[in-house]
């Protein structure tokens, strides 16, 4: 080895430039003193309804410690004292769970900030070059992200015949099938979603606009008509489909961000309409008492069915429970929910879904190639549009009641984010989104409050981690040897690590 | 016509509010073209620190109103800022020339965490202030007609909005601040070139923009009196309205957007409905959108390949 570059490599590690990592974790330090110290250090509350501050002086400093030493331990395990650096962040992660703190926000910031040094210590350990390129990185994911895909092939219908199984397995009882409920509602909004998203490339901050059509359009229909579910459920997704194609023609000539602003604006526009016309929506109060939905029109989900009815379990021959109308309604959402998968598998085939992802990857290109814009546009609308009519009315006929308030914009986020963070036009990323966006929160209930500050702070953190979602690796709908895997492909392609 | 000046002063006071919002939209999407959607909750965020501020002076006892309200301006504004800079430097810097829809997805992120981040240190309760301006000046007063008045507090809140708007505009034309904020808003790459912090040029467009979001909560604060953790939403959509309607990166179409805003909401709920006053604002988006996307003073936006 050369002596020169010898002397170089130790003396990068010896001339540490102490001064300048303080300087650095002192500016952060600061900063989050700034930014506690009036919300978190003066609480304002009402002591005999007059509104007062409340000192927390002591959580402020706290914060601004631990974001400093956060700092300074990120700034020297990528300066060369991975090692130390790696034992005070272990140390600081055991003291994080014994020691007592004012309040347990700020022990989960100790115990994650530690984490994360830890972590990067350790792979700067690893690592002989400490800092990876975003490039590198992406490429990184994007071949983890081709190796997953490649296994949906196996993943897929594994996961299918577990759903299908649930609800005869011995752990399955009624807050297990109602949580599955609820994933699979939305996993069929994150698919449907996923089309105008994903596919199409047009981000929709107001799909839950039509959510909410098919929802009080089945419970409207069936109010006031007597209609059955089952002639609503076509009834709502055409309705649905029908607002899409009314709301999406004026703004499709939009482009990227504008685009996003007026769907926003829509979905506010049908809520606010909701809320205020009461003696046609019940305005603030909702809909409540919904027909429930009928084992196909044949025979009712009841004890004692009505004289000339026959029940569902007289139909079977099965001892009334009322776990049956969970399980059929189970069984429901996943067939739906399964359709919009298929649907939306077989489209990318056709030349409409091709279409789409033309028009995602570059509008121009496809203008310039003949395709018509606005109307491939509004049939992904008006298509994503009926499929969140379907859900809506099964949502209603779930629930039994709905209220504006279920539609409102923070759903549309979530469900944009489902798709997002799944990575866009990934069926499966959808799936694996909604058990961490909707599954995590439900397992982890006691921490209730912190549920949407943990999901706007998430959704920031994978779009800084991975801008195009977890799983966003693209699969090509049309291949020059399509029995390749796309795993090999992807490393053929030079994504070799 | 009594009853129509009165509807006209309440529309011009409301229309400054939302106008300072709107600067914050204007600049930010002018210089690197995302609709930065955390800019409401950086309002609320400064409407709370008003209400501790007013609070907190009020416990050590400086209760003498003109210097209470300029301390409490120059509080606001200062944390405002801080929360400017570090919602760019943690949610956008990173994603600077990444896919097009991440800034986006990112800020709607940040929008929904500082909201529940205020919600859940201060509560989710609606915070009542009492008034710290009620001097009111009667303008007519006709026997049978419309008491017509302005209040100290709404010719405060022009007075300060017009101040705000020659200095800033100023800022914009003469320093170097503003040169470079223009060169960045041409050419980023260029500007770069030619020795511009492009980093700290666009850092100081959203700290710049944050304060005055915060001087917009201050007075949302006094003159309303109520204030909770969900207000950023609306306001933020309204004040983004504005900076479209004007013509979205023009500072006096900023300003005219959020006047012409301001007057249509106030003449909506008193001539049409209150509870519709929303969607009046959410109709006008999409028309000036679909009609007219260059907005009142916008230059044409040339699509390039």
């Amino acid at each position: 080895m050369n002596p020169t570059t010898a002397v170089t490599a130790t003396s990068r590690v010896q001339t540490l430039d102490w001064s300048a990592a303080l300087k650095d974790a002192g500016l952060a330090g600061l900063v989050a003193l700034l930014l506690t110290l009036p919300l978190v250090g003066l609480r304002t509350i009402e002591v005999q309804s007059r509104l007062t501050v409340e000192p927390h002086l002591a959580e402020v400093a706290l914060t601004a410690l631990l974001v400093f030493l956060g700092r300074l331990g990120l700034t020297l395990a990528a300066a060369g004292l991975a090692r130390p650096v790696l034992a005070a962040a272990t140390l600081a992660l055991a003291a994080g769970w014994v020691l007592p703190f004012p309040t347990e926000a700020l022990r989960v910031l100790m115990v994650i900030g530690a984490l994360v040094v830890a972590l990067r210590a350790l792979w700067a350990l690893h690592r002989r070059h400490d800092r990876l390129s975003q490039q590198e990185r992406d490429r990184r994911m994007d071949h983890l992200g081709a190796r997953f895909q490649d296994a949906t092939r196996l993943i897929g219908p594994a996961a299918v015949m577990l759903a299908v199984a649930l609800p005869f397995l011995p752990f399955a009882d009624r807050a297990t099938l109602d949580l599955g409920i609820l994933l699979l509602t939305y996993i069929m909004l994150g698919w449907g979603l996923n089309i105008v998203v994903g596919l199409a490339g047009l981000l929709d901050l107001g799909y839950v606009a039509f959510y909410a059509v098919g929802a009080y359009s089945y419970a409207l229909l069936a109010q006031t008509f007597g209609f059955s579910f089952w002639l609503c459920l076509p009834l709502a997704g055409l309705l649905a489909s029908f607002a899409g194609v009314m709301l999406g023609f004026p703004v499709l000539r939009l482009r990227g961000d504008y685009f996003a602003i007026v769907t926003l604006g829509f979905g506010e526009i049908v809520r606010i309409i909701l809320l205020n016309w009461a003696n046609f929506t019940g305005g603030p109060n909702g809909i409540a008492g919904i027909p429930r939905p009928s084992f196909f029109g044949i025979a009712d989900f009841t004890a004692a069915p009505e004289p000339g009815r026959l029940a569902f379990h007289q139909l079977f021959g099965l001892q009334y429970t009322p776990l049956h109308r969970i399980i059929f309604l189970y069984y429901l959402i996943l067939a739906l929910a399964l359709l919009v998968n298929l649907f939306t598998l077989r489209i990318r085939r056709l030349p409409l879904g091709r279409a789409w992802e033309a028009l995602r990857e570059d509008d121009i290109a496809c203008t310039a190639l003949g395709i018509n814009r606005t109307t491939i546009k509004l049939a992904a609308f008006a298509i994503a549009a009926m499929f969140g009519g379907i859900a809506g009315s099964f949502f209603a006929t779930r629930q039994g009641f709905i209220s504006p308030e279920s539609f409102s914009f923070i759903e549309s986020a979530i469900i944009l984010a489902i798709v997002v963070l799944g990575g866009m036009g990934s069926q499966i990323g959808v799936v694996i989104a909604t058990l961490l966006v909707i599954g995590l929160p439900e397992v982890f209930r006691d921490l209730a409050q912190y549920r949407m500050l943990t999901f706007g702070a998430g959704m920031v953190l994978i779009m800084l981690w991975r801008p195009r979602g977890l799983l966003a690796h693209r699969e090509p709908t049309l291949l020059l040897h399509p029995r390749q895997s796309a795993f090999r492909r992807q490393a053929e392609a030079g994504g070799r690590p | 016509m009594d009853y129509f000046l009165q509807q006209l002063i309440n529309g011009v006071t409301l229309g400054a509010i939302y106008g300072l919002v709107a600067i914050g939209y204007t600049m930010v999407y002018g210089i690197i073209g995302m609709i930065n959607f955390a800019h409401g909750e950086i309002y609320m965020i400064g409407a709370f620190i008003a209400v501790i501020s007013f609070l907190v002076l009020g416990l050590i006892g400086i209760t003498w109103v003109p210097l209470a309200v300029v301390i409490v301006l120059i509080l606001t504004m200062l944390f405002t800022a801080v929360y400017g800079w570090a919602v760019e430097r943690l949610a956008y810097r990173p994603l600077r020339g990444s896919f097009r829809l991440a800034p986006l997805i990112s800020a709607i992120g940040m929008s929904i965490f500082l909201q529940n981040y205020v919600q859940l240190v201060q509560g989710a309760r609606v915070k009542p202030l009492p008034p710290v301006m009620s001097d009111v000046i009667v303008l007519m007063d006709r026997a049978g007609g419309f008491r017509v008045s302005v209040s100290d507090l709404q010719l405060l809140i022009l007075a300060l909005t017009v101040t705000l708007m020659i200095g800033f505009t100023q800022v914009i034309a003469r320093t170097s601040l503003g040169r470079a904020q223009r060169a960045c808003e041409q050419d980023m790459k260029m500007a770069s070139l030619l020795g511009i912090d492009v980093d700290r040029t666009i850092s100081l467009t959203f700290v710049m923009g944050a304060a005055l979001a915060g001087v917009a909560g201050v007075m949302v604060t006094m003159y309303y009196g109520v204030i909770d953790f969900y207000i950023g939403f609306l306001a933020g959509i309204k004040a983004f309205t504005a900076a479209v309607l004007g013509g979205i990166g023009s500072l006096p179409g900023a300003m005219l957007g959020g006047l012409l805003i301001g007057l249509i909401e106030a003449f909506w709920s008193a001539y049409f409905s209150v509870e519709y006053k929303d969607v009046a604002t959410f109709v006008i988006l999409v028309l000036v959108l679909i009609f007219r996307p260059t907005g009142l003073l916008g230059r044409p936006d040339l699509e390039k390949v």
